[in-house]
């Protein structure tokens, strides 16, 4: 194992989102608030209680999986799409490293800045709504996996991206409807009952309902199969990322 | 003695159908400078980026340093410095910390005394706190340089290191070459200056379409393949070569003031005895004469364009 290998990628990686403070860590945590003061407090206080929970604080983990998700696909998909449009990807490469040190050390960045956005819009949240965590070690399981899952899936657009226009096109045209229509801000026993089914075929509604339960301990679908399904889409980003290397698809010609 | 770089049947067909490289066998030995030499697109690049696993052989096998670059792609890979011939660097980095970030990549412990070692041999000790765009693409060049020996490699690969870069550079990259190669460096070049190779390999390889050509001694090469060249100039200017020589490899330069004789370099040298004493029976008198050996760029021309 080339744990200095892994190191470098990772510093380098974080190192950049320093650089980038704004862009990385203040937008996504302007945005939420704005949600939280438009949607929690504003409308939010005109709204009843949905599953006997306020609905300021109803939207919280929804918000929290939105700005996740987000961030990870773009910071992950930047993060290997960079050196290969400059140009730099030559010397990983060229370098003793194998392809789960060259995941680990760029989707393991990719994670970690996901997760501590995470936690930031977390406690943001606190100066909106009040809230309280039922079960925090599924939380921050919850967090986590997330992060990774959609860090590696963020990975492949970075490799599949031949531009910047393809590296948009996913996080903008499917992760957010995705969300929106994952049940953010509404349960889905509120929607009618085609559409319930039809949410079930959405992947980030079982994210949500998850994250939902470690919060309240209400959710709309089982907590264990919200988490098989996470754990089924991070089997499949994992097969296809192999799939990547042992190919050299878009990698190496 | 075990070759540094061993290549045996190596080709190479991108997906597109174009075949780069045509069974290439190329051992190079520890220590030498060995420049590779051909014209665009020959195949150049693609041999260089498969030994240090940028692009997938189709065929073949490669060992450097002893290890199969595949299968034992861990040691392989960290014996080789690579310095390619675009120029990518990442900008927002500082000089300082993206070639402590090579060294890391590579598996190294870091080591601040040698990375300071490094940037002060390249000229680049003051630019250590400088981002990389501020710098000008001289400079760059030198980064990754810096980059590549960063991890002390047995074996270094620049791909044409001096294309675009001034003369002062050039020099004090032909002086940091021989550094390396007195402590031990393999060092693979690629260049389009002929003078490049002239002026520092030990062998030459020249590819054509794909193909190696030929690989050869340097000194050998020139000497076998190099022609020598007799310039008399002429006391008197001639109207037209004396018939006596019309059958000889002569020319009468257009002002009539200068015979060129030219003549191979490993033919007797009896044809120059010849034809003083043929001028003199002639009574063409020369008041000064002069013998040319042709540079490694005509022999590579003339290789190159032989079909």
């Amino acid at each position: 194992m080339n744990l200095y290998g892994i190191r470098a990628i990772y510093k380098f990686e974080m190192a950049r989102m320093w650089r980038t403070l704004m862009q990385s860590v203040a937008s996504p945590v302007i945005s939420t608030s704005l949600y939280f003061v438009v949607f929690g407090s504003a409308i939010g206080s005109r709204m009843g209680d949905i599953d006997g929970i306020s609905y300021g604080a109803y939207i919280i983990p929804g918000l929290i999986m939105l700005t996740l998700l987000m961030q990870s696909i773009s910071n992950a998909s930047f993060g290997i799409y960079m050196p290969r449009f400059s140009g730099t990807i030559y010397e990983v490469l060229s370098a003793p490293v194998s392809y789960v040190e060259v995941v680990l050390g760029y989707v393991g960045a990719a994670a970690t800045k996901s997760v501590i956005l995470g936690l930031i819009i977390l406690a943001t949240a606190r100066l909106f709504v009040d809230y309280s965590v039922l079960h925090p070690f599924w939380m921050l399981a919850f967090l986590v996996l997330t992060a990774i899952t959609f860090s590696l899936f963020g990975f492949i657009i970075g490799i599949w991206a031949d531009g910047f226009e393809k590296l948009q096109i996913v996080p903008l045209m499917i992760v957010t409807p995705l969300v929106f229509l994952g049940g953010t801000f509404y349960s889905i026993d509120m929607l009618p009952e085609v559409w319930q089914t039809i949410t079930l075929f959405n992947p980030v509604v079982y994210l949500i309902s998850g994250f939902r339960w470690a919060f309240y301990g209400v959710s709309d679908i089982h907590i264990g199969i919200s988490v098989a399904m996470i754990l089924v889409f991070l089997t499949l980003c994992m097969v296809l990322i192999s799939w990547i290397f042992r190919t050299g698809y878009r990698l190496k010609p | 003695m075990q070759p540094d770089i061993s290549v045996q049947n190596l080709s190479k067909t991108y997906e597109d159908g174009f075949q780069a490289l045509k069974n290439i066998d190329l051992d190079i030995q520890k220590g030498e400078i060995f420049a590779l030499l051909g014209p665009n697109g020959a195949g150049k690049t693609t041999l260089i980026s498969i030994i240090c696993g940028l692009v997938n052989p189709s065929s073949g096998s490669v060992k450097a340093a002893g290890h199969d670059i595949l299968r034992d792609f861990r040691a392989a890979r960290s014996a080789i410095g690579l310095v390619p011939q675009e120029l990518s660097t990442d900008s927002f980095e500082k000089v300082w910390n993206t070639v402590s970030f090579s060294r890391g990549l590579f598996g190294k412990a870091p080591n601040p005394a040698h990375i300071e070692k490094i940037l002060r041999e390249l000229s680049l000790w003051d630019k250590r706190n400088s981002r990389v765009m501020s710098l000008s693409g001289g400079m760059k060049r030198r980064v990754m340089i810096a980059k590549a020996l960063s991890h002390e490699p047995d074996i270094l690969f620049l791909d044409e290191p001096t294309a675009g870069v001034d003369v002062e550079l050039r020099r004090d990259m032909w002086e940091m070459v021989r550094k390396l190669r007195e402590s031990g460096v393999t060092i693979i070049l690629t260049t389009h200056y002929i003078e490049e190779a002239e002026e520092m390999a030990d062998r030459i390889g020249v590819i054509r379409n794909g193909e190696l050509i030929l690989v050869e001694e340097k000194t050998r090469l020139m000497s076998k393949l190099g022609r020598k060249e007799l310039r008399l100039h002429l006391q008197h200017p001639l109207d037209t070569l004396p018939p006596e020589l019309v059958d000889q490899p002569i020319e009468l330069s257009e002002d009539g003031y200068e015979l060129i004789y030219t003549f191979d370099s490993q033919q007797e040298q009896a044809g120059v005895a010849l034809l003083l004493r043929t001028l003199g029976e002639l009574g063409v008198e020369y008041r000064d004469l002069q013998t040319r050996e042709s540079s490694l760029e005509e022999i590579f021309v003339g290789l190159v364009h032989h079909d």
